[in-house]
């Protein structure tokens, strides 16, 4: 009960300092906005290209924005801790009786809760812009679920990162040495059979494009739920292992003090 | 959600009978990597409702001992209780029962003053509606009721610090760690800091332990010091006691040019002088009768062909005690 109290406690304080960055907030909800735009107008005609399947790349791209803009926002969490690290406030809630797993909770918690405002945002905006998501609100729900447990997943890792490098220029290097070629190794902007064998091969175990093709299916038409479910316990377990990774970190943090 | 009525009191958490030091530290030690000593076998005891010092230049192992009694930091070896609670073993406990101002600004500087207070009295198991109550009286006792609802970014390093200090007292502990609180503070506002840590322990009967590098502070504000010196106690006692070892006066003379073992020589076989260190072009000495010491002191060195720029003699400082136990002059440490 203490760790959820805590934990609510966190995310009041880190959505609050979120909501005080009225500029930050507006340029992080608008900038997938301006990605789904330009790559649908960009790539509009690839799913021309024999073998993609036809069908509107607009309805192809909405999940993969979604997902990326998930990888995106959470990936730079471990930034506000690194701050709360140099400025001594980690070290002042660790010599109260604050719980723990509430000091990470607490950050994951406000970037799910981004991931949430980005995503339906974008929803609507696809929607008005044309595209048919089949999948109805099942379906969105089911792809947000997901692009929730990738940003846990890399928040987590961002936050764990940062407790081992303690450098903002070292995490930032890191971040963006990873997000990237993540985003092009998953089938977020082209169809599989399109991508050379090798970027096939790595799209299978990477998370990103788990998410990607898990929301995917989930939206279409006639979804094909046991691709969905395979999916999404994939993601699970990746942010379970991630959580853990996290957790790690920060007790060698707190060894290391 | 559950609401809780009250702040629990940190008193309760405290082990009965436990009342012989509100703080034990024993034969602590502690390296880093790199094979820094940052302790050394460290061991005072604090009295309780007590202000007690632990004084020494920056490195001294200070920062560290305070991180070890709070819980942030383990010790390689010894062992550590505050209000008779083992710090190694029920760190929760102790984290109930202590309030830590720590060496650096701890406060969230994207919230406001009233909102780190309450957060810290909800982290504490206080209710919302207890913990407000309780930063409006902080807030108000600290003079910060104006700036309540500033973010704390924008206060000035008084005000900062005094959110500090409050921050600690939220849930009415009876042990307060004070690291280096008056550090980097302007005088005035220093003076004003002192004044609160005296009422704290006067008014209110908290145990205060206080580090700091500064002579005055620990000589005006500590019953008991601890004078630390590489990651030991070098010499334990009230700042009167200490400055009472030493016998007589303390002869200070400044040279012409720097000293050399011709100037011990010159004052070795003289009657009632003592102590007799040289840095630099500084010789420092220690006499019965500082007044009739200083002629024979300055005929011997004359008699060397020495040649003396100024002369003074004091009564004894905490200067010259840390100079008597650590070797060297605090200001030598410091550099």
């Amino acid at each position: 009960m203490t760790t959820l109290h805590h934990s609510w406690f966190m995310t009041i304080r880190h959505v609050r300092a979120l909501i005080r960055q009225p500029i930050w907030v507006f340029i992080t909800l608008v900038q997938p906005l301006i990605w789904l735009l330009l790559y649908g107008a960009l790539f509009k005609r690839v799913v021309e290209i024999p073998g993609f399947g036809g069908g509107s790349y607009l309805d192809f791209l909405t999940p993969g924005i979604i997902v990326m803009s998930a990888l995106f926002s959470s990936g730079w969490s471990g930034m506000a801790l690194l701050d709360d690290l140099d400025r001594g406030v980690l070290d002042r809630f660790l010599m109260s009786p604050v719980s723990r797993v509430s000091l990470i909770a607490g950050r994951l918690a406000q970037g799910a809760l981004i991931v949430v405002v980005q995503s339906l945002i974008l929803v609507v905006l696809a929607l008005i812009s044309g595209a048919d998501l089949a999948g109805g609100p099942l379906g969105v729900l089911v792809l947000i679920a997901g692009s929730i447990l990738l940003g846990w997943s890399f928040g987590s890792l961002s936050n764990g990162l940062a407790l081992i490098v303690r450098r903002e220029e070292t995490l930032i290097a890191a971040v963006n040495l990873v997000i990237l070629p993540l985003t092009f190794l998953s089938t977020v902007f082209m169809q599989r059979s399109l991508t050379p064998a090798w970027i096939q091969d790595v799209a299978k175990v990477n998370p990103v494009d788990w998410a990607v093709t898990g929301g995917r299916e989930a939206v279409a038409r006639d979804p094909d739920w046991g691709l969905v479910l395979g999916r999404s316990a994939l993601l699970l377990a990746f942010a379970l292992l991630c959580t853990w990774f996290a957790s790690r970190a920060f007790r060698a943090y707190q060894r290391s003090v | 959600m559950e609401q809780r009525s009250s702040i629990p009191s940190a008193r309760r958490t405290a082990a009965p009978g436990a009342a012989a030091g509100a703080i034990e530290a024993h034969e602590l030690a502690k390296s880093y990597p790199g094979d820094v000593r940052a302790l050394d076998g460290l061991s005072f005891s604090v009295g309780s409702g007590t202000v007690f010092g632990l004084l020494g230049p920056n490195g001294a192992g200070k920062s560290t001992t305070v991180k070890i009694l709070t819980t942030l930091s383990r010790p390689d070896a010894g062992q550590a209780f505050v209000s008779g609670i083992d710090v190694l073993r029920r760190p929760d406990a102790v984290r109930r029962a202590i309030g830590v101002v720590a060496q650096k600004s701890g406060f969230d500087r994207e919230a406001t003053g009233r909102e780190n207070l309450v957060l810290q009295g909800q982290v504490h198991g206080a209710g919302t509606r207890a913990a407000c109550a309780r930063a409006d009286e902080l807030l108000a006792r600290f003079g910060l009721a104006d700036a309540a609802d500033r973010l704390a970014r924008t206060y000035s390093g008084g005000m900062a610090r005094r959110l500090d200090v409050a921050l600690g007292l939220v849930h009415r502990p009876q042990v307060l760690f004070l690291d280096e609180p008056t550090t980097g503070l302007d005088p005035e506002v220093r003076a004003d800091m002192w004044e609160e840590i005296a009422r704290l322990s006067r008014e209110e009967g908290i145990t205060i332990l206080l580090t700091t590098h500064y002579l005055e502070e620990a000589d005006r504000l500590a019953a008991r010091l601890a004078i630390v010196e590489r990651g030991r106690v070098v010499a334990e006692g009230t700042p009167e006691g200490l400055k009472g070892e030493l016998r007589g006066d303390a002869v200070q003379v400044e040279l012409a040019e720097p000293g050399d073992g011709s100037v011990h020589e010159a004052l070795a076989r003289l009657d009632g002088v003592r102590d007799i260190t040289v840095e630099q072009r500084t010789l420092r000495a220690r006499a019965d009768h500082g007044a009739s010491a200083v002629p024979a002191v300055l005929a011997a060195l004359e008699g060397r062909g020495i040649r003396v720029a100024s002369v003074t003699v004091a009564r004894p400082s905490l200067d010259d005690v840390y100079l008597r136990h650590a070797g060297r002059t605090f200001a030598e440490a410091e550099r």
